[in-house]
């Protein structure tokens, strides 16, 4: 954990400002080469979602054709799998799901690191490292006893069952703490005086003061449940309750030949991040270097 | 009401003089506790009761219909003696073993080098980066696309038009693993760039500017400055990758499901074992949970392993 401390203090601290001002120094004709190389290699990195976009476009008969335009686009594979309604089902659920479990997190996970950090009393020190020690514990090894008690409780097929897992997290909650100890003291001290009461000096107080690490841990706890598989692959079987990552994977399956319709599953399961990511790049970009020790 | 913490919410009057009676000191203690009593609830029943569960249940036999039974060691006996699961756990480390040193040297770099370019830098920076905000099941089927043989397959039918033959990726026991794995590198180097750039951009330039003056080279620069200042990045970052190689499955689940985990066993990890064991057709709860032990004490010995390693250097 010492190893996350060193850097997640370093990313903290001005690095993070340094991070998005411009290069250090300007260079000569090397140089050219060099952009060259690197824009190369970007568009070979995106090649794969764009081919992937272009077969969703494209009809059956063009699928094999290497061709990036399609020659005949159309919208009719969207059509044909969002007609179906499961794809429809599965991004409200993917949606509904990914959306409680960041408010939910980002709500515990910030009030137990704003306690552990602005309260002085007796086990605190315990407490922390107890949480603490869930990140070593893998997923993997949960997901027996979690399958077991879902079962026993009847939380399968229900997105309580999908969501309890991720309600909060201790890697969240130390990044929270990290980031409350930049709150002076005395800030806390004067409200107190002014007679907010805790739960008022924590929500107005407090937490407006660590909105950028508040949204870098939303960005992360968004994603990761956008894209979470095995729990939700496990916590369901009536196809109305799954993901969208779930549901493509028997799609795919049913679908066998059929590339252009998984493809275009794909994608719809891929554009609303890649979206979200081309408007707030900047933003997301400092999230990543912020937040960038999640496990 | 509004000095009352609403957690601990005093009912009566009664509670409510006692509360007036507190000190300030007690009052946060209260307060704090009162704050914590959710979490502390999620963590027992969520996180710690799963865990012991985890290792009570791989000591006993269970296939969900009969009772727990204690088993003692067979779970791990029968493991040990299981000429798949040495199978899966060469897999595994194969994983790891080519796919961190692979994912880092690229992201080395490619962040080393786009940290000096100006032109572009957001836009170049994104397309690295855009693979990262995707799915790792969409990107599967994705891949899975390309690897297709002739008339199918993107790479195939690349390769067709210049008149080389097939290659197998998928097909073959030698390459359906690396095949897999490169999926995995893609996706995740956009956030491993990221990091390496931080830790570029936070050491300061007067080391190069009296490196300069004393007329070192580029490359004397990189291993004397760049590469022992990175120390931590690269800690943090070989850690993190191997952890996610370790635990590699989305990517398999997805490029293999008409043969999970083939051809013949070659590219199936352990969590994928561990996922078939307990889910797949008898379930065998048990033995799944005594293969998750294993799984834990794989991850929790390789982190610690190279944290040494790469701490006292």
């Amino acid at each position: 954990m010492s190893v996350a401390d060193d850097i997640e203090v370093r990313a903290s601290s001005e690095t993070l400002l340094k991070a998005e001002r411009g290069p250090r120094r300007p260079r000569n004709m090397g140089q050219i080469i060099r952009w060259i190389v690197l824009f190369l290699g970007g568009i070979l990195m995106v090649m794969p979602l764009v081919y992937m976009l272009s077969t969703s476009l494209k009809f059956p008969f063009e699928v094999y054709n290497l061709n990036l335009i399609p020659e005949e686009p159309t919208l009719e594979n969207y059509a044909y799998v969002l007609e179906d309604g499961r794809f429809y089902r599965w991004l409200l659920n993917s949606t509904v799901i990914a959306t409680i479990t960041t408010i939910s997190t980002l709500i515990f996970d910030s009030l137990v690191g704003y306690v552990l950090c602005k309260f002085r009393f007796r086990g605190r020190y315990i407490v922390f490292i107890a949480i603490l020690s869930t990140l070593m514990i893998p997923t993997e090894m949960l997901v027996i006893p979690w399958y077991l008690m879902s079962q026993a409780l009847g939380w399968l097929d229900t997105y309580w069952g999908i969501m309890f897992p991720g309600l909060m997290t201790a890697f969240g909650t130390f990044l929270m703490k990290q980031f409350f100890e930049t709150v002076p003291d005395d800030f806390i001290e004067a409200a107190r005086i002014d007679g907010l009461n805790e739960l008022q000096i924590w929500w107005s107080v407090a937490m407006p003061l660590v909105r950028p690490a508040l949204a870098a841990l939303a960005i992360f706890v968004f994603l990761g449940n956008w894209t979470a598989f095995i729990w939700p692959l496990i916590a369901t079987n009536d196809f109305d309750k799954f993901t969208l990552p779930v549901g493509l994977a028997t799609f795919g399956d049913e679908a066998d030949v059929q590339w252009e319709l998984i493809m275009t599953g794909a994608a719809i399961a891929t554009l609303p991040t890649l979206i979200f990511f081309l408007i707030f790049q900047r933003f997301i970009i400092r999230g990543v270097v912020m937040a960038g020790l999640k496990g | 009401m509004a000095d009352i913490p609403d957690s601990t919410g005093p009912g009566s009057s009664g509670l409510k003089g006692r509360w007036h009676r507190l000190s300030i000191r007690q009052k946060q203690v209260v307060w704090a506790w009162g704050f914590l009593a959710i979490p502390i609830v999620f963590y027992v029943v969520v996180r710690f009761y799963p865990t012991a569960d985890a290792f009570i249940l791989s000591f006993q036999e269970w296939n969900m219909l009969s009772d727990r039974e204690w088993v003692g060691f067979d779970n791990y006996v029968r493991l040990w003696n299981d000429p798949v699961f040495w199978k899966v756990f060469v897999n595994t480390f194969e994983y790891l073993i080519i796919g961190t040193p692979i994912s880092l040297v690229l992201a080395f770099i490619v962040a080393y080098h786009l940290d000096k370019v100006r032109f572009m830098h957001g836009t170049i920076r994104a397309l690295y980066f855009l693979p990262f905000m995707t799915s790792a099941v969409a990107m599967a089927w994705v891949w899975r696309w390309f690897y297709q043989p002739v008339p199918t397959g993107l790479f195939n039918n690349f390769l067709a038009q210049f008149g080389i033959p097939q290659f197998p990726f998928l097909q073959s026991t030698t390459t359906a693993l690396p095949s897999i794995l490169a999926p995995a590198v893609w996706a995740g180097l956009g956030f491993q760039i990221i990091i390496f750039m931080a830790g570029l951009r936070a050491i300061p330039v007067t080391y190069y500017e009296a490196a300069r003056v004393d007329g070192l080279s580029n490359w004397a620069q990189l291993w004397q400055i760049t590469i022992p200042l990175l120390k931590p990045t690269i800690v943090f970052l070989v850690v993190f990758s191997s952890i996610g190689f370790l635990r590699i499955f989305d990517q398999v689940f997805n490029m293999t499901s008409t043969n999970p985990g083939g051809p013949l066993n070659s590219t199936k990890p352990l969590v994928l074992m561990i996922y078939e064991t307990a889910f797949g057709g008898r379930s065998r709860m048990g033995q799944a949970a005594a293969q998750t032990v294993v799984l834990f004490t794989i991850l929790l010995i390789v982190s610690l392993l190279q944290l040494r390693i790469l701490r006292d250097r």
